[in-house]
């Protein structure tokens, strides 16, 4: 499992570097000593079920939560992240889960929002230049952006929110959950864009719940388990493999549902001499 | 491919024409369309304020010729100036989606402090009222510190403040009851006499339309150079010499009587100066921002505790402006100041003018085209000489049908996906 992690490396700059990450919350361990990396040019799966530190893993890199011990490196050298600010002033981007875009107002000031040129009298034209140029590096789709971010679909808000995470040029962008309650056709712009943003050359970690995305689009499949690193997989290791490492046991409640679609798919006959896969 | 943007002067090519799938508008007929297109999904604007203004005065119009007369039109403006800068505050507060009901007390107790230092004690009346706007001032921080730190609603926080506050002012006021004010201090002849020389008034008006004009072919010159879809001057002119026109017919028209009182002036000023500062700003960005969605703001690195601050503060601190204008207006500082009816004309004309009560919506101009249909109102049945129960009954009702045309223009800006 070791090994992948090497390989996948290749000869290319390691952005990000974790080694023994714990963070507890009183007494509850949320992660005990996560090891992670994060290369140039790849995007990282982090998948894990409901609790097991995902989220509070993404976090922790994005200077919400500070870990209880361990060693963060960023672009080789050791750095702390004691609040979100620094860690965009690394390079850490996060778009986080619930997009945080304010639907009031337009695409250019969501992008600009807090970080707008020259405070006194905003640079409108220079901003919306800059947004043009950011969107139109990611391929994106955005009719205008003079219209209020209401007016866009799921996956052109989702966009916005990349787009806006580029504009302080990160060398690590975190993202939370980017395709869920996305269409098929915007799940797979939001796809396209990931696969875009790794051909700048940035790192990528993308937490998702949906195997079938993590596949297409990651170099790495790092999987989280009550806390812990529980194994790291190339995108084309199987689905009994991952599940049972999501899970942490070969015989689960998704192979036992899939042995038994597969037995009945198979042997119709054979279910009643199979009783104890029903359960 | 600056470059070839440069080169090529097609519309197509332009970096935000590129999508075939946005229709643009095309000349004026296209704006016409455009703008149609936008009333009907519910983005009104200052749309129906203006109709109702235009329906307003057609009916006392009609009901007494007097109604439209210069004279009453510049006792109009007067009146307008005192509430209206109190909307003004309130449009602020409105902005951040918070609400400030004490501003009537604030503005009673800030004439209370003005009658009570200048006339009573002998300060200089500069540093009287300085002190009554650093007192308003207080009062927002006061209730920003309330709220940051504890939570605690504006709507509770205020309304506490509108009892204690109209407390200290009769307290302030106690054994005297009122305070007149000099007859004739520069404060007074302000708020009652002074109007602009007709040379001074008809060079303001054609200041707008001049300096849009500049401003609109410098920032058109400079989307053109950066590859942007610009407005052709033609455009610009037309909309500069209207608005040019109509500036300068009022002018005139007023004119006719006394003129333009400056205290309108300032209240215009102060207009235009919030209006520059809500959206051609940080600060206004991030005050529409937080309106919008505060947790956004607050993940975009904006300073959410300070934002609100200044919002209560300036509201606060417009409203002890508006408590020492009509202070001025009426030539004394009494118990009745900022009673009555007062808070309620300032909420009630920022909203009417069209500024959202659940923030992130409006625009600085409805508290001055919303205390102008206040006022129209209140101005229209003295002349009818119909008592004030029926005034507080129209007015109510005019606030009733602004809050249902929001209310409908909101869920038809939902449907159309531009909420």
């Amino acid at each position: 499992m070791t090994n992948i992690n090497e390989v996948q490396g290749g000869g290319r700059e390691r952005v990000l570097s974790l080694r023994g990450i714990s963070k507890h919350f009183g007494a509850v361990s949320a992660l005990t000593e996560i090891d992670l990396d994060v290369h140039a040019g790849e995007v990282v799966a982090l998948v894990g079920d409901n609790g097991a530190g995902k989220s509070t893993l993404v976090k922790i890199l994005a200077g919400v939560h500070q870990p209880s011990s361990g060693s963060i490196s960023f672009r080789g050298k050791p750095v702390t992240l004691d609040d979100p600010s620094t860690a965009l002033g690394l390079g850490i981007a996060t778009v986080f889960q619930d997009l945080a875009l304010c639907e009031n107002l337009d695409v250019v000031s969501n992008i600009f929002l807090g970080r707008e040129l020259s405070p006194l009298r905003l640079d409108e034209v220079s901003m919306e230049v800059k947004a043009w140029t950011l969107l139109n590096e990611l391929s994106a789709r955005i009719p205008s952006v003079r219209e209020p971010v209401a007016s866009l679909s799921g996956g052109q808000r989702q966009t916005v929110a990349i787009a806006r995470s580029l504009l302080l040029e990160p060398k690590l962008i975190l993202l939370d959950e980017p395709t869920a309650a996305l269409g098929v056709a915007q799940t797979a712009e939001v796809l396209d864009l990931i696969e875009r943003v790794r051909e700048r050359g940035l790192g990528v970690i993308m937490i998702s719940h949906n195997m079938e995305d993590v596949r297409a689009v990651a170099d790495r499949i790092v999987v989280l388990r009550l806390g812990r690193n529980n194994g790291v997989f190339a995108p084309d290791a199987s689905n009994q493999e991952l599940v049972s490492a999501i899970t942490g046991a070969a015989n689960n409640s998704v192979s036992r549902r899939a042995s038994r679609r597969q037995a009945q798919s198979e042997h119709p006959q054979a279910q009643a001499q199979a009783p104890e896969t029903r359960r | 491919m600056t470059k070839s943007v440069e080169q090529d002067t097609q519309v197509a090519t332009m970096l935000d024409r590129r999508d075939e799938r946005v229709k643009h508008a095309e000349g004026i007929g296209g704006s016409i369309r455009a703008f149609l297109d936008r009333v009907r999904s519910g983005d009104l604007g200052s749309l129906p304020v203006v109709v109702g203004l235009a329906i307003i005065w057609t009916i006392f119009q009609s009901l007494n010729p007097v109604f439209l007369a210069p004279n009453n039109l510049v006792n109009l403006l007067f009146d307008c100036s005192t509430v209206g800068v109190i909307a003004l505050g309130i449009v602020c507060i409105l902005m951040v989606g918070e609400i400030d009901l004490s501003v009537g007390s604030v503005s009673g107790f800030a004439s209370a402090l003005v009658g009570v230092l200048w006339v009573n004690q002998g300060w200089p009346v500069a540093v009287a009222i300085l002190a009554a706007l650093a007192f308003g001032a207080l009062i927002g921080a006061v209730y920003a510190f309330l709220f940051n730190r504890f939570g605690m609603p504006s709507f509770v926080s205020t309304l506490a403040g509108l009892l204690s506050i109209l407390g200290l002012q009769l307290y302030l006021l106690g054994s005297t009851g009122s305070i007149n004010l000099p007859y004739e201090s520069p404060l007074v002849n302000f708020g009652q006499l002074l109007v602009m020389p007709d040379a001074v008034s008809y060079i303001l008006a054609a200041l707008p339309g001049i300096v849009f004009l500049v401003l609109e072919y410098r920032t058109a010159a400079r989307r053109r150079a950066a590859g942007l879809s610009s407005h052709p001057l033609g455009r610009l002119l037309v909309r500069a010499v209207i608005l040019t026109v109509i500036l300068e017919f009022i002018v005139y028209y007023l004119n006719l009587d006394r003129g333009i009182p400056w205290m309108f002036g300032l209240f215009v000023g102060l207009v235009v100066a919030m209006d520059y500062a809500l959206t051609r700003t940080k600060w206004g960005r991030s005050m529409i921002a937080v309106g919008g969605n505060r947790e956004a703001a607050r993940r975009a690195g904006i300073n959410v505790r300070y934002i609100y601050t200044t919002a209560f503060m300036l509201c606060s601190a417009l409203a002890a402006t508006g408590g020492i204008l009509s202070a001025a207006r009426l030539a004394s500082a009494s118990q009745q100041a900022g009673t009555g009816d007062v808070n309620l004309n300032a909420i009630a004309a920022a909203v009417i003018g069209g500024t959202s009560l659940f923030g992130g919506r409006g625009s600085a101009y409805s508290a001055l085209l919303g205390i102008i249909v206040i006022q129209s109102i209140a101005s229209g049945l003295t002349l009818l000489d119909l008592s004030s129960s029926l005034r507080y009954m129209i007015t109510g009702a005019v606030l009733a049908i602004a809050v249902i045309v929001d209310s409908l223009a909101r869920r038809s800006r939902v449907s159309h996906g531009r909420a």
